[in-house]
């Protein structure tokens, strides 16, 4: 019997577009379990169902964001919430919901315009793999719950999906489960982003508990809003923080699991055992990237309560972490040379700037970056899937070169990611996205050496890439077999990102900072003048020069040379200690093995002594004792004890792991008793059921 | 009290039922199964319709109430809220399973499934029984047939494994009857008996009156009754250090029958401190509240730590489920505080949610993975180490994927059952008792750590050439446990489905609650 029927209660004001918001990530996610149901050889079927599907996200993504923008345009309401009741306990409601607003909308297109470019892609690079239909299923799981992800207007509903998207990460790393280093390195992620989910979860409970709702915005008492807002702040949490500023903290502890933030970052290298695709669109674009827009979301709760400095302490923890995180993990690209790693390194380094620009210049600051790193990112991942396809699964860059020749196509895509990501300046966007972090960080109040951070951060990513493209691309080939081109249904996607990689620069130049405008929800004019601001152009000529000089530096050390795969690197040369260290990845794994892991195997092996040898020990004893008690009575009761239930007292009190003696037992005398037993309860029980 | 019924007396046919099954099923021989399976089947029916003909307001229903021994205070009393129910479907659910999974018994086939078919029969009735004196003998009851089914059917080490789960128990239960004897004493007058209803008891309890009887009859001992009454359900559910049984009865029990010590029989002990412990002895346990959350901490992150270490499979997930129901303690004693507040109230019925549905999602959890531990130990021979295997995803897909899904609903991954309720757990413990929920995450993470080293152990890597032919499961098999599949997800995306049924139970009882 159910009473209260979970009640779905849309808000009548929300418009169409937004009522059926839900169908974005339903739809994949239904596709994914019609896959499942799929028999393996159904290839094509299972493709285009999830290609179709993510298709059919991408449309209404689009209507969704064109109706955003439109509101925006005419200044009208920008965020329309649906919610409804999960579940009650006692007399409060669990509810979930979804929202529509800008922050929503950029995602929303952004996740499904991405995803179905490497949804293409894996129709190519796939194609040989026995498991393509369960690819495809995964595939579509993750670009579901990643949708969710974005549209939740509940904290929980956004967690659930979050480890959703964590499942299917585990899921498409270990995706070549017969390998022992996959199933591990998936094992690794799901784990150490646990860890981080832990902490989220409590976040997510105290803020259910201090504010009595789940819900992000609902008009007017939602958790992001005022009055919930308020009451955070005044609330303490000991330390001298708020609770405000505990949750926040708890919250971005999630986050920095998800976004590979230091020191939780050792998981996503790892994540480079899955397939390409994978490693493009869930370890590149958006699933890591799910822990900025987290952020992004929560923004109200983070920032509430902030100093004369403008900056909490919840705000001003992510801004270092990211700033250092940036520097770290740049530090250790330079030193590695698998393809697919260097990036992963890359994307950590990257995430780190993401965070920092959230914390240091707001919501839109990150989120460009955010949006143009998720191109162009994409792109240089799906660049590496072609070379290492091209390269017959070599990953090893020091075993490639030349590749400019033999896959041009590949190479041009592949050199205009490399240089957003450089942030080469003017043409490409990686340039603005990060020269707004970089700006955010100088005017920062409270310290400058996150901005230094940063701006060195720049300079290796700019020398690391160098160095990765002239072993791939320049000298002569050091491989076995020659390379060859990718085919176009693979090319096809690279050529699409290497244009929006250069384009989505004009969406948040200082002229026309349309994004940061149209998520701050006010106008955006077109003006020259943006670039007037004092000491912008200066701030724009510095980053400039210091991406020249990372380019060159990195075409000094590593240029048209090739040198054999045997031969030890340029810097390992002259400082071999450091690149040691740096190719070591800083020893951080090696840390935890011998800190965390070690205790977490020495600890199970105490709990598991204390049960074998104390508590199991003591329950030995007193069952000890209580067989010498039973013998001496056994001594005086010999004569008058019926012998079966002596003998089963005997077996009784000889109880306990290590004494008791494995006895025969008679079988005959146990059923008796049973017999006995069940025929007294009989009679009891029509007895008593007389009237 | 008078003796009135309601209507059929549906709760006594329910435990009738599977009795008379047992009977049968000893005379069937090699029909055993089948009978066995037909009587499950129709005691899950009957279940289910006891489930929908609660009353609305949360209050115990479907009353039986007959005087059976006046003079001791004994009356044959029955009644089932929507704790008792949820208990009864699952109970019902996990013993079909059971049997389901029970596919090669040859030896004395008719022995076993009356067996089981007789602790079925004990588990309703102690789920059903509203007076102490009949809902021991049920508890009791129960015992016996488990301890046979260890002891005659058990893996090699099955005799001190047996012993020590018989004696063990008997000792909890020795504790919890001089317990109840006190009461009895105490509560009766001059001419009067005393009572042992649970009803009468609670209604004393919380008024106040008990604890004025007790000490007026026996001076200052009701703290130690309090404490009696939980040895004998602490070593049920366990709690530890009174878990050391577990692993042992647990491995060495047949796994048809683990799932029935897992699914259902452990949840006699929380079913107990929720309808006895907390509502007669509410006080004396609000006042115990700090070490007892302590030991229920200890529970949560060692029962986990200690599965970490396991070789043994069925010893890994006997663990698991040590800390599976450290998650009911935790919240059963986080919620023991006298709680003025809306606030402090709502947290409370967040964790009185949430221990229930945790109960039910945890015996249909444990009961699949143990049901999936018969199915691995039949193709394999008897082996259960996790180093016996590996790759087994290779030839056994369908196998890796549903046992997957269960390990997963296991450590509680949103969408499947389990993280409703550790939701609603967290949810409820936080604000009552911070400290201990935010060192309980732990047992969250180690046991996620525990579960996926399994699957990478059992299911990944290389498919050794021994186990290149590893059957699948075949559609019967599979068939017969899609539906459990569905309901893992049901609970997990529906949670209406169950807990509109409890809420209304939580809400009542914590409102005559005293602590």
């Amino acid at each position: 019997m159910i009473q209260e029927s979970a009640a779905f209660t849309p808000q009548f004001g929300a418009s169409a577009i937004a009522r059926i918001l839900w169908l974005i990530p339903a739809v994949p996610i239904l596709a994914s379990g019609v896959i499942a149901l799929m028999k393996q050889p159904q290839r094509k079927p299972a493709a285009t169902l999830a290609i179709g599907s993510l298709s059919f996200s991408l449309l209404l993504s689009l209507i969704a964001f064109g109706h955003v923008l439109a509101g925006w345009a005419h200044s009208a309401v920008v965020r329309e919430t649906v919610n409804f009741a999960w579940f009650h306990f006692g007399r409060t409601s669990v509810d979930l919901g979804w929202v529509l607003d800008p922050l929503a909308a950029i995602m929303l297109v952004m996740v499904s315009f991405v995803g179905l470019l490497i949804f293409i892609y894996s129709v190519g690079y796939m194609a040989h793999d026995e498991n393509y239909t369960r690819f495809f299923c995964f595939l579509s799981l993750f670009a579901g719950a990643m949708l969710g992800v974005v549209i939740s207007n509940s904290i929980l509903l956004l967690f659930m999906c979050w480890e959703i998207v964590g499942l299917t990460s585990y899921l498409l790393i270990g995706f070549w489960y017969q390998k022992p280093s996959a199933a591990a390195a998936a094992k690794k992620a799901f784990i150490t982003t646990r860890f981080g989910d832990v902490f989220f979860l409590l976040g997510i409970v105290w803020l259910f508990a201090q504010t009595g709702t789940l819900l992000f915005y609902n008009h007017g008492v939602g958790s992001l809003e005022g009055l919930a807002l308020a009451n955070l702040l005044t609330q303490h949490a000991g330390l001298g923080l708020s609770a405000a500023c505990a949750i926040g903290l708890l919250i971005f502890a999630g986050a920095a699991g998800k976004s590979g933030q230091l020191p939780l970052h050792v998981w996503l290298p790892d994540a480079m055992e899955g397939p390409t695709p994978v490693s493009a669109l869930i370890h590149a674009a958006t699933m890591v990237a799910a822990g900025v827009y987290l952020i992004a979301r929560v923004y109200p709760l983070m920032q509430i309560g902030a100093g004369p400095n403008g900056s909490t302490t919840a705000l001003t923890v992510v801004a270092w972490v990211g700033a250092a995180t940036a520097v770290f993990a740049a530090l250790i690209a330079v030193a590695q040379d698998d393809i697919k790693r260097i990036l992963a390194y890359s994307t950590i380094s990257q995430l780190g700037y993401m965070m920092a620009g959230l914390a240091l210049g707001g919501v839109a600051v990150g989120m460009f970056h955010l949006i143009t790193h998720a191109f162009f990112k994409a792109l240089l991942f799906l660049g590496a899937g072609s070379v290492i396809h091209g390269c017959h699964e070599e990953q090893d860059i020091r075993k490639m070169g030349c590749l400019r020749v033999d896959m041009p196509f590949t190479f041009i895509t592949y050199a205009i990611g490399m240089l957003a990501l450089c942030g080469f300046p003017i043409f490409f966007s990686g340039f603005w996205s990060k020269d707004g972090i970089l700006e955010a960080a100088h005017s920062w109040n409270i310290s400058q050496v996150p901005f230094y951070l940063l701006a060195f951060g720049a300079l290796l990513t700019a020398f690391y890439m160098t160095r990765q493209v002239c072993y791939v691309f320049f000298g002569y080939w050091r491989g076995h077999e020659t390379a060859h081109e990718s085919p176009g249904v693979m090319i096809l996607p690279m050529v699409i990102l290497a244009f929006f990689a250069m384009a989505l620069g004009l969406i948040g130049t200082p002229a026309w900072p349309w994004l940061h405008a149209f998520l701050d929800n006010h106008a955006a004019p077109f003006s020259f003048h943006g670039f007037a601001e004092p000491g912008l152009g200066w701030l724009m000529l510095a980053s400039s020069l210091i991406v020249f000089l990372g380019l060159g530096l990195g075409w000094k050390f590593y240029g048209d040379k090739s040198p054999e795969p045997e031969e030890p690197d340029v810097l390992e040369k002259s400082t071999p200690k450091v690149w040691a260290a740096l190719r070591n990845r800083l020893y951080v794994d090696e840390f935890y093995g011998a800190t965390v892991i070690a205790f977490y195997a020495w600890w199970a092996r105490v709990a598991d002594w204390l049960d074998r040898r104390v508590w199991g020990g003591i329950v030995a004893a007193v069952a000890w004792l209580f067989g010498l008690w039973a013998r001496f009575n056994r001594l005086l009761d010999v004569e008058w004890v019926d012998g079966s239930f002596d003998k089963t007292c005997d077996e009784l009190s000889s109880g306990g792991g290590l004494l008791a003696r494995v006895q025969s037992g008679r079988v005959q005398d146990y059923l008796r008793i049973l017999a006995v037993a069940v025929i007294v309860l009989a009679a009891i029980l029509l007895w008593s059921s007389r009237p | 009290m008078n003796a009135m019924t309601t209507g059929f007396p549906i709760l006594t046919l329910l435990t009738v039922l599977p009795l008379i099954g047992a009977v049968i099923a000893l005379f069937a021989g090699r029909h055993a199964r089948a009978v066995a399976i037909i009587t499950a089947l129709v005691c899950l029916i009957v279940s289910l319709i006891i489930w929908t003909r609660l009353p609305a307001d949360g209050s115990i229903g479907l009353v039986e109430l007959h005087n059976w021994a006046p003079s001791l205070g004994v009356e044959y009393h029955l009644g089932v809220d929507g704790l008792g129910a949820l208990m009864l479907v699952l109970s019902a659910i996990v013993t079909l399973m059971s049997i389901d999974a029970a596919h090669r018994v040859h030896h004395m086939p008719g022995l076993f499934f009356g067996l089981v078919l007789m602790l079925e029969a004990g588990l309703f009735g102690s789920f059903t029984a509203l007076n102490f004196f009949h809902w021991f003998l049920f508890w009791e009851l129960s015992l016996i047939p488990a301890f046979f089914l260890i002891k005659l059917w058990g893996g090699p080490r099955r005799g001190p494994a047996a012993t020590q789960f018989l004696v063990y128990t008997m000792a909890g239960s020795v504790a919890l009857l001089v317990s109840f004897l006190a009461v009895f004493l105490s509560t009766g007058g001059a001419n009067a008996p005393g009572t042992m209803d649970f009803v009468e008891l609670a209604q004393l309890a919380s008024s106040g009156v008990l604890t004025q009887m007790v000490t007026a009859h026996l001076g200052a001992v009701m703290p130690w009754l309090a404490i009696g009454v939980l040895a004998g359900f602490a070593v049920k559910v366990p709690l530890m250090p009174f878990h050391t049984w577990l692993p042992a009865a647990y491995a060495e029990a047949p796994s048809p029958v683990t799932m029935l010590l897992t699914g259902a029989m452990s949840k006699m002990g929380v079913y107990g401190l929720l309808r006895i412990a907390i509502p007669v002895f509410g006080v004396q346990i609000a006042a115990m509240r700090t070490p007892l959350l302590v030991l229920a901490v200890i529970t949560v992150v060692m029962g986990a730590w200690a599965a970490a270490a396991q070789k043994d499979l069925k010893r890994v997930f006997a663990y698991s489920s040590v800390n599976h129901l450290g998650y009911c303690l935790l919240a059963i004693f986080a919620l023991a505080v006298p709680a003025p507040g809306a606030a402090a109230q709502a947290s409370q019925a967040a964790a009185l949610n949430g221990v229930i549905l945790q109960m039910f999602n945890h015996g249909l959890t444990a009961a699949t993975i143990f049901w999936f531990m018969a199915i691995i130990q039949m193709r394999s021979g008897g082996l259960r180490g996790i180093d016996d295997f590996g790759g087994l995803r290779k030839p056994a897909p369908i196998l890796a994927g549903l046992m997957g899904i269960a390990l997963f609903s296991s450590l509680g991954l949103p969408g499947l059952n389990s993280f409703v309720s550790e939701f609603l757990i967290f949810r409820g413990v936080f604000p009552l008792s911070w400290v201990a929920a935010t060192i309980s995450v732990l047992g969250l993470l180690i046991t996620a750590a525990v579960l996926l080293t399994v699957i990478q152990k059992v299911f990944n890597g290389p498919v050794p050439e021994h186990w290149a032919k590893f059957p699948d499961l075949h559609h019967a098999e599979w068939m017969a446990l899609a539906p459990v599949i569905i309901l893992m997800f049901l609970v997990g995306l529906v949670p209406q489905v169950i807990l509109g049924n409890i809420n209304p139970t939580a809400v009542h009882l914590l409102a005559h609650w005293r602590f």
